[in-house]
């Protein structure tokens, strides 16, 4: 871990005016991606701006009938909030099926979004990684790839999202609110929030420097069965090798999302067409441009037997 | 004292302390935090300063040069400890690989550079900083690869009885099969941990290994010192699994960062490094035939395994787990052992039999099938009393009713019959089962005792607690021995000024160290007896404090008149000869769910059965097996180093990608003991059983999955992706 220094700021205005121009600094909210990732030299960040205290952790229902959830809200008020748990049933599930319960108290809404890959390469300093020193190379294409991903990713880089949340709103459309350090908000819809890797495997996110998450938006329930599947190979306290997140209609009608299976939340709306034809065709749809390794191209048929069983769930 | 068998009726029969469920007395000092371990002793060495290994880059090679001059300028830094300043260094007689790498680098990960700074911050800041230059030489990383280039080893040489291929050729019903097992990690809690202090050339290290006389031994060879200047302090370890019987980077490298910086220096291997840096369990290849009469008597068994180290290092052994498993008159054992460039292969619980159980355990359930025999049926048809392996009886073998016993509290008749016939929700369900056989050694220990004027007894031995309850039984054997309530026992451990013990491995540690407390208990209450003036001739009678010969009882403080009573006394099983083979067995029942879509694996339930003789305290016997049975459901579904054969090295090396079982994972677990001795193993009357948990469980959970799904995987891990292209259409 390289020597850096430390401020809290008061409010999210303070925090981005506290980081307008600088090179080399990083928020900090419940810390447990970035201190890990600092410890192994992953980041290195010289500034560290703590924005535990700029009071965006509450809860609260916006004018369409949704919720603001703000930034700094933890993973464990967010599963166990009344409102996520009727309404949003998907994403508490997915909140609890990550991590810990200590990790998750820990673990803010934005930094979920925002925590990097878990490719053992990139955890290694000593290996070529795209990710974490642009063009250097990728030690991972042709190596143990087993849990990496199968779609949406680049002959740069094969890495997955690791998060559990982000696939659930994904298929709730949630809205990354920003504030930047000239005062502008933007509204980036989830979908248009990530960036594949191309040549670029380092650029993860449309985020600025020195702009900052201060809430996620739910539109309004849209009602249905709300399904999070989460498929690892131990019962607990383990990545998502595959997982499904969907909101299912009487219908048959719905939306889906894979986690695991892309640098994303990994959702195709065409696919969601084809779901009244089963998970076959849909799974099929959902993963037509993939390109998996020899190491886990088991993802592909699992990903589609997963699909089997939420839908089966949602019929039983 | 020879210990002379079968043993007499002694003091420990009355079963007063030994044999009842202890919890451990060093519980609260662990749950309090208060039990010290190597990184943590402050009073020690106040002014310590912290040493950051840094791990080579490259899997083979040579270091061309280093660049350190921007960590030694680094904030904090007092000096890095290379091979260019650490002098001539020795090779320690339990070590493969250099513990401190240069110029010639012998694995990835090995250490290269000890940076040592005012606080660990400054340390693991400066070692960012250090740069190497390497000339990456050639390497060769895959078993499957260099398969055919092995050889016979004489750590485990081949051996034969009868004709096997002929018999095997003439067998009615047979198998020949293949199976893998993946490189295992030790994966203990506590990482391996030194604060090394020199006091002019006497050097003390605390450091957490499990055999304080073995460990004092070689860092004085590799540091090319005299053993009597070296002392060795672990009273507690936070696991070890055999990942800690040998001296490691940190004892060395702490010793000689100490001497540089002529002040105590403390030095932990980070978790990532310590995959690669340290040892693991080889992965093997195997291939089994078995052949059978129509009727299930087995005739024939051929065991061959290949397994991979460093050039010097050793092979696992896992032939060992079918030479003494079942009857058969013509049997074939082979060993080969190939060279590879990855970390150092090495000890990992039940060495040899944990691996080599998974192939002849899976095998038993295949030959089973083929006959059309129950699988628990045909291992009681094939059980024999005498080893076939060496012809000599066992002590004690339990083993038909371990399985029957197991059998009848498990539900076995319940098993589903065909393979792939039960459901439940959204789990296919089945069952299996394996024995667990591991061998009883017992080896050479001694120990101190003093009686002092407070009427507490304390007990002095180098024996190591390794997390598995020696401190209990210790305290138990003395206690018993004496007449003396448990609390009014003190047991101090791991500490190489104290007489020398067995030590934590192989599973001899409980019975050889309380063997060694009995001796000198033995002799200790000949001087009580001296002290009194009590009847040469009676037996004494030792209880509730105090000692009696038969006519004249008297209070224990007695004896005490001019000052404290101390004894010390060895055990030695030499005398234990060779005339019987020493093994303790068990069974081991699993109930596994595969989930009918994705093929996710979860055990149910789990039992296991074991019979060791007399258990000294079921409360930490049962601690052990479960823990065995845990790490066995982590091999058979989980735990796996995966090579990656470009870069030389394990690519999962942390605990986020080397996934061990969790809670989650283990729902239901259950141990039942058979009551009994066995007078012939030592004065205790019976053995450990710190490793016979681990064998055979993964062969009864693979054994499970095909039951549950009609899918035979044969190489562990089983995991999903292993399962998905077989599974059934989920209706
Ligand atoms: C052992 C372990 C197991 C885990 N298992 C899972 C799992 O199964 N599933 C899962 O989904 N996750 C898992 N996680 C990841 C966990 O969910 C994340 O670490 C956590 O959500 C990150 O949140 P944080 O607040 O601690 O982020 P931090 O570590 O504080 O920050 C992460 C990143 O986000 C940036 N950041 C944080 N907040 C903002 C903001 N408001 N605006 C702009 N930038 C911001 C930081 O600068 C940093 O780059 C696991 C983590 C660990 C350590
Ligand atoms: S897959 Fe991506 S994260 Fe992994 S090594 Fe390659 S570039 Fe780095």
């Amino acid at each position: 871990m390289r020597p850096f220094t430390y401020e809290r700021a008061t409010s999210p205005a303070d925090a981005v005016s506290k980081a307008a121009g600088r090179r080399n600094v990083k928020f900090i909210a419940g810390g447990t991606n970035l201190l890990d990732l600092m410890k192994l030299e992953i980041e290195t960040p010289t500034h560290l701006i703590d924005i535990s205290g700029t009071g965006l952790d509450q809860i609260e229902p916006t004018e369409d009938g949704g919720l603001r959830i703000g930034a700094l809200v933890s993973n464990t008020a967010l599963a166990a909030d009344p409102r996520i748990r009727r309404d949003y049933g998907v994403l508490s599930r997915a909140l609890v099926a990550g991590a810990s319960g200590q990790l998750r108290n820990k673990a803010t809404t934005g930094g979920n979004l925002l925590q990097r890959t878990r490719c053992p390469y990139f955890y290694d300093t000593n290996m070529a990684c795209n990710k974490r020193e642009p063009n250097s190379g990728c030690a991972a294409i042709g190596g143990f790839s087993r849990q990496l991903g199968v779609v949406g990713t680049s002959n740069a880089c094969i890495a997955t999202h690791p998060s559990d949340m982000a696939v659930a709103m994904r298929v709730l459309d949630a809205v990354v609110e920003t504030q930047m350090p000239d005062g502008a908000t933007r509204s980036i819809p989830i979908a248009e929030f990530y960036e594949l890797p191309g040549g670029a495997p380092y650029i993860e996110t449309v985020l600025e420097p020195a702009e900052m998450i201060t809430a996620v938006t739910l539109p309004k329930p849209i009602g249905g069965k709300h399904i999070y599947r989460k498929v690892r190979d131990r019962a607990s306290y383990a990545f998502a090798i595959v997982s499904v997140a969907a909101v299912l209609q009487p219908d048959g009608s719905g939306r889906f999302a894979c986690g695991g299976l892309a640098p994303q939340p990994w959702r195709v709306e065409a696919a969601e067409q084809l779901l009244p034809q089963g998970a076959s065709a849909a799974a099929q749809r959902l993963l037509r441009d993939a390109q998996p390794t020899e190491g886990n191209r088991y993802k592909l048929k699992l990903a589609e037997r997963t699909l089997a069983a939420v839908l089966a769930e949602a019929r039983s | 004292m020879k210990f002379i068998k079968p043993a007499q009726q002694n003091p420990i029969d009355q079963g007063r302390v030994v044999g009842k469920p202890t919890t451990r007395i060093d519980g609260p000092l662990k749950t309090t935090g208060t039990a010290v371990y190597s990184y943590e002793w402050k009073d020690v060495a106040p002014n310590a300063a912290y040493g950051f290994v840094v791990g080579a880059a490259v899997p083979t090679g040579r270091i061309r040069s280093f660049d350190l001059a921007a960590a030694q300028e680094a904030p904090g830094v007092l000096d890095i400890v290379t091979y260019k300043n650490a002098g001539p260094l020795g090779l320690g007689d339990f070590n493969t690989a250099p513990l401190l790498g240069g110029p010639k680098i012998t694995h990835y990960h090995q250490a290269v550079a000890l940076v040592i700074a005012e606080t660990f911050e400054q340390a693991r800041a400066a070692a960012g900083l250090v740069k190497v230059d390497y000339a990456r030489g050639e390497g060769v990383y895959e078993l499957s690869d260099q398969k055919d280039s092995a050889d016979p080893t004489d750590a485990a040489p081949d051996s034969s009885q009868g004709d096997f291929q002929s018999a095997f050729e003439r067998a009615a019903v047979k198998i020949d099969e293949t199976y893998e097992t993946a490189n295992h990690a030790h994966a203990m809690m506590e990482p391996h941990a030194t604060i090394a202090v020199w006091e002019g050339d006497e050097l003390t290290v605390w450091s957490s290994n499990q055999m304080v006389e073995w460990g004092r031994q070689d860092i004085a060879k590799t540091l090319k010192i005299s053993p009597d200047k070296v002392r060795l302090v672990a009273p507690y370890i936070g696991g070890g699994f055999g990942g800690k019987l040998f001296v490691r980077a940190d004892a060395i490298l702490a010793a000689l960062g100490a001497k540089l910086v002529q002040r105590p220096v403390k030095v932990v291997l980070q978790r990532p490094l310590i995959f690669n840096n340290t040892v693991h369990r080889p992965s093997t290849i195997q291939r089994i035939r078995l052949g059978a009469s129509q009727d299930g008597n087995i005739t024939s068994v051929a065991h061959e395994t290949w397994s991979g180290d460093l050039e010097g290092g050793g092979p696992e052994a896992s032939t060992q787990a079918s030479r003494p498993a079942y009857a058969g008159e013509n049997r074939l054992m082979q060993t080969r052992l190939a060279v590879l460039n990855l970390p150092e292969g090495n000890a990992m619980r039940a060495p040899g039999d944990m691996p080599g159980s998974i192939a002849i355990e899976v095998a038993m359930d295949e030959l089973a099938e083929k006959l059309g025999i129950d699988p628990v049926e045909f291992r009681v048809m094939n059980d024999t009393q005498v080893n076939p392996d060496d012809g000599k009886p066992f002590s004690r073998r339990k083993l038909v009713e371990c399985l029957q016993r197991g059998a009848s509290e498990f539900g076995w008749e319940k098993r589903p019959s065909p393979p792939a016939s039960k459901r439940d929700g959204r789990w296919l369900v089945g069952m299996g089962v394996a024995a667990a056989i591991r061998g009883g050694p017992a080896t050479k220990s001694a120990a101190r005792v003093r009686l002092e004027s407070s009427g507490k007894l304390v007990v002095e031995t180098d024996m190591t607690d390794i997390g598995t309850g020696s401190y209990t039984i210790l305290a138990q054997t003395a206690a018993e021995m004496l007449g003396l309530p448990l609390e009014q026992v003190e047991v101090r451990l791991g500490d190489s000024s104290f007489p020398v013990s067995a030590g934590s491995g192989g599973q001899w540690g409980a019975t050889s160290s309380t063997s060694g407390v009995y001796a000198a208990c033995v002799e200790l209450r000949e001087k009580v007896r001296m002290a009194l003036g009590l009847n040469a001739e009676a037996e004494l009678n030792f209880a509730d404090g105090s000692v009696s010969d038969g006519s004249a009882e008297r209070p224990l403080t007695d004896a005490l008149a001019t000052g404290p009573l101390e004894a010390e006394g060895e055990i030695d099983f030499e005398s234990r000869g060779d005339d019987h083979s020493y093994f303790t067995f068990g069974a081991h029942f699993v109930e596994i769910g595969v989930d009918v879509h994705t093929a996710e694996i979860r055990i149910r339930r789990m039992l296991a059965v074991c019979d060791a003789g007399r258990i000294f305290n079921p409360v930490s016997a049962r601690s052990q097996v479960i823990g065995g049975m845990t790490m066995g459901a982590g091999a058979a579904l989980l735990e796996d180093l995966h090579v990656d054969a470009r870069q030389g090295f394990f690519a999962n090396h942390d605990l986020a990608s080397y996934e061990v079982p969790v809670h989650m994972d283990i729902p239901h677990q259950e141990c039942i003991f058979l009551d009994g001795d066995d007078p012939l193993a030592s004065p205790m009357k019976g053995s450990g059983v710190g490793e016979l948990g681990i064998c055979g469980v993964s062969a009864a959970i693979g054994n499970a999955i095909y039951n549950a799904t009609g899918i035979r995987v044969r190489e562990h891990p089983i995991t999903l992706d292993k399962l998905l292209d077989q599974m059934p259409e989920p209706v």
